[in-house]
C-alpha cells in the first residue's frame, strides 16, 4: 500500500500539524457539549469528552487531547492524562451506558503521564478499572486511533467493538523510545524499534487487532483534516448502524470474543 | 555476622536486600522465606509459592507446556526463551491451575519474576485468561500472585492487548459473584498492575512492595526530580 516506513509513519502520527481530537469532534460532529471533571480530584485536560450529536443522533464522544503547539501542550500534558482523566472518561462511558448511546473514543497519546501525583492517585487502578469496565459495557463503543496509540494509556480509553486506525497512526505497547531503552537500554535507537515494533495499522490489521483501516489524504491528515473527518464519519456512520442491530448480550459475546482470539492456542 | 566476608560460603547464606542482614538460608526457608531480621519477604518461585500456599497433593496444573511463539520475529526470542526455560525449569513467567487452599477448592495463577521479570506476553495471558475462564465456569473462587515488569517487549501489541483479554475474564468472573484475591509481589508494575493486579475484590500485598503503573526510574527521568522514601511502596 504505502511505502512509508513504521519510523516515518511516527513521525507523521506525532507531527505537530496533526488534527487533534476537538478538530476531529468540531467537523464530524454537530452541538458537542464538552463535560469536564472526574467528581472526585479535578478536570484532566489531557482527556476530552462529552455528548454530542452525529448527524441526528446522539453519542458520547471522548479522546486525548494534545496541544497543536507549546503553549497548548502544556496545558494538555502533551496528551498524557492522569488517573483523573481516565476516570473521568468513564463516568462519562457509564453515563453512555445508561441511556444506551454509542461512545466513540479518539486515541492519541504517547501514554499515560509518569508522575509523582499519577502514582500516588492510582495510575495503575483508574486504567485496570476502565480496561475491565469497558469489555463489559452494555452498548457500543467504537475507538479510532488518529495519532499515537501508545501503552496502557491508550487501552484505558481504547477498548472497544470496532477499533479503527487512520493509515499513518500507530499503536503501540510503548512508544519505540520507551522500548529501545527497555530491551537496548538507549533511546537512541527509537527508528529502528519503530520498524521493528509492528505498530503500523497495516501489522494490526494483519494481526485482526483492527476492524479497518481509514485512508488519508497524500501526505498524511493535516493536509485535509476536512476530508479525514468526512472518511471517519462514514466509518462511524456504518459501524453504529451494525452495532445498534445488536442485542446487549450479541455486543458483550462478540466484544468477549474479539480480545480473547488475540493470542489464543488451542 | 554483618560483613559479607568472602569466607562465607557460597549458596549457603544470603543477604537481605531490606535490611542488608546475612541470614542463613535453611531459617530463611523454614521461616517462609521471610527475613528473620526484619520481615521483608524474598522473591519466591512460582513453584515455592504454590507449595507455601496449597494444601500438599491437591495442585493441579494446567497448560503447563504452552510455549511462546515469536510473532513479532524478534531477534533471538526464542533462544532467550529456551534459555530461560532451561534456567528456571519453567516453560512460561506464570503457574496456573487448581488447588486446596486450607480444604477450599481454589484457582490460582502464580506468576514468576525469573522468567523475562514476570512479563505478560500472549502465553501469559493466555494461560491466565484460561486460568480465570476455568473458575468462573466451576463457580470457584480465584487468587492470582503477581510480580511483573508489565507487557512483554518481545510480542509487542499482542503483549498489550492481554491486559484487555484478561480483564474481560476478570469482569466475567465479578459478574457470576465469585470471589477474587489478588496477592501483589515485589515487583508488579505496568501492564500488569493496570489490568488484573488492581481488579480483586481484596487486594493483599507483601510487605515493601513496589507497586506502580511507571517504575521509580522511569517517572525521575521524566520529571527530573528524586522520588520520595518509600515512593510507590505498598505502605505508601
Ligand atoms: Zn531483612
Amino acid at each position: 500500500m504505502s511505502e512509508l516506513t513504521a519510523w516515518d509513519k511516527v513521525c507523521l502520527a506525532r507531527l505537530s500539524a496533526r488534527p487533534t481530537t476537538l478538530e476531529y469532534i468540531e467537523c464530524i460532529f454537530s452541538s458537542f457539549i464538552e463535560l469536564h471533571g472526574d467528581r472526585a480530584f479535578g478536570d484532566d485536560k489531557a482527556i476530552v469528552g462529552g455528548l454530542a450529536l452525529l448527524d441526528d443522533m446522539p453519542v458520547t464522544v471522548i479522546g486525548n487531547q494534545k496541544g497543536r503547539n507549546t503553549k497548548e501542550n502544556i496545558e494538555r500534558n502533551f496528551g498524557m492524562a492522569n488517573p483523573e482523566g481516565y476516570r473521568k472518561a468513564l463516568r462519562l462511558m457509564k453515563e453512555a451506558e445508561k441511556f444506551h448511546r454509542p461512545i466513540i473514543t479518539f486515541v492519541d497519546t504517547p501514554g499515560a503521564f509518569c508522575g509523582i501525583g499519577a502514582e500516588e492517585r492510582g495510575e495503575a487502578e483508574s486504567i485496570a478499572k476502565n480496561i475491565m469496565e469497558m469489555t463489559n459495557l452494555k452498548t457500543p463503543i467504537i475507538s479510532i486511533v488518529i495519532g499515537e496509540g501508545s501503552s496502557g494509556g491508550a487501552l484505558g480509553i481504547g477498548v472497544g467493538d470496532r477499533i479503527y486506525m487512520l493509515e499513518n497512526s500507530i499503536y503501540s505497547v510503548l512508544s519505540p523510545e520507551g522500548f529501545a531503552t527497555i530491551l537496548w537500554k538507549d533511546s537512541a535507537r527509537a527508528q529502528e524499534a519503530a520498524n521493528m515494533m509492528k505498530i503500523t495499522a497495516e501489522d494490526l490489521y494483519k494481526f485482526e487487532i483492527i476492524d479497518g483501516i481509514i485512508p488519508e489524504v497524500n501526505g498524511g491528515a493535516h493536509n485535509s483534516k476536512e476530508e479525514t473527518a468526512q472518511k471517519i464519519k462514514e466509518v462511524l456512520l456504518k459501524s453504529i448502524q451494525e452495532l445498534n442491530k445488536k442485542s446487549v448480550k450479541e455486543l458483550q459475546d462478540e466484544r468477549y470474543e474479539k480480545y480473547r482470539k488475540i493470542g489464543r492456542r488451542m | 555476622m554483618i560483613n559479607s566476608t568472602p569466607d562465607i560460603p557460597v549458596g549457603k547464606w544470603i543477604k537481605c536486600d531490606f535490611c542488608g542482614e546475612i541470614l542463613y538460608k535453611d531459617h530463611i526457608r523454614q521461616n517462609l522465606n521471610v527475613c528473620t531480621n526484619c520481615g521483608n519477604h524474598f522473591r519466591l518461585s512460582a513453584r515455592r509459592r504454590i507449595n507455601q500456599i496449597v494444601d500438599e497433593n491437591t495442585f493441579e496444573e494446567f497448560d503447563a507446556d504452552m510455549l511462546s511463539e515469536n510473532s513479532l520475529d524478534y531477534p533471538d526470542y526464542e533462544t532467550k526463551l529456551e534459555q530461560l526455560r532451561e534456567k528456571t525449569g519453567m516453560n512460561e513467567a506464570v503457574k496456573t491451575g487448581v488447588g486446596e487452599i486450607e480444604g477450599i477448592r481454589t484457582v490460582l495463577a502464580v506468576m514468576d519474576g525469573n522468567f523475562l521479570m514476570g512479563s505478560m506476553g500472549t502465553v501469559v495471558g493466555e494461560k491466565i485468561t484460561r486460568a480465570i475462564e476455568y473458575a468462573t465456569e466451576n463457580k470457584l473462587p480465584l487468587c492470582i500472585f503477581t510480580v511483573s515488569g508489565g507487557a512483554r517487549m518481545q510480542e509487542g501489541i499482542l503483549s498489550l492487548m492481554q491486559m484487555a483479554k484478561t480483564s474481560a475474564a476478570i469482569a466475567r468472573h465479578h459478574e457470576a459473584g465469585l470471589l477474587y484475591i489478588t496477592i501483589l509481589t515485589d515487583p508488579t508494575t505496568g501492564g500488569v498492575s493496570a489490568s488484573f493486579a488492581m481488579q480483586g475484590d481484596i487486594i493483599l500485598s507483601e510487605p515493601n512492595c513496589l507497586v506502580c503503573f511507571a517504575g521509580p526510574r522511569v517517572i525521575e527521568q521524566t520529571i527530573k526530580q528524586t522520588l520520595p522514601e518509600g515512593f510507590q511502596r505498598a505502605e505508601f
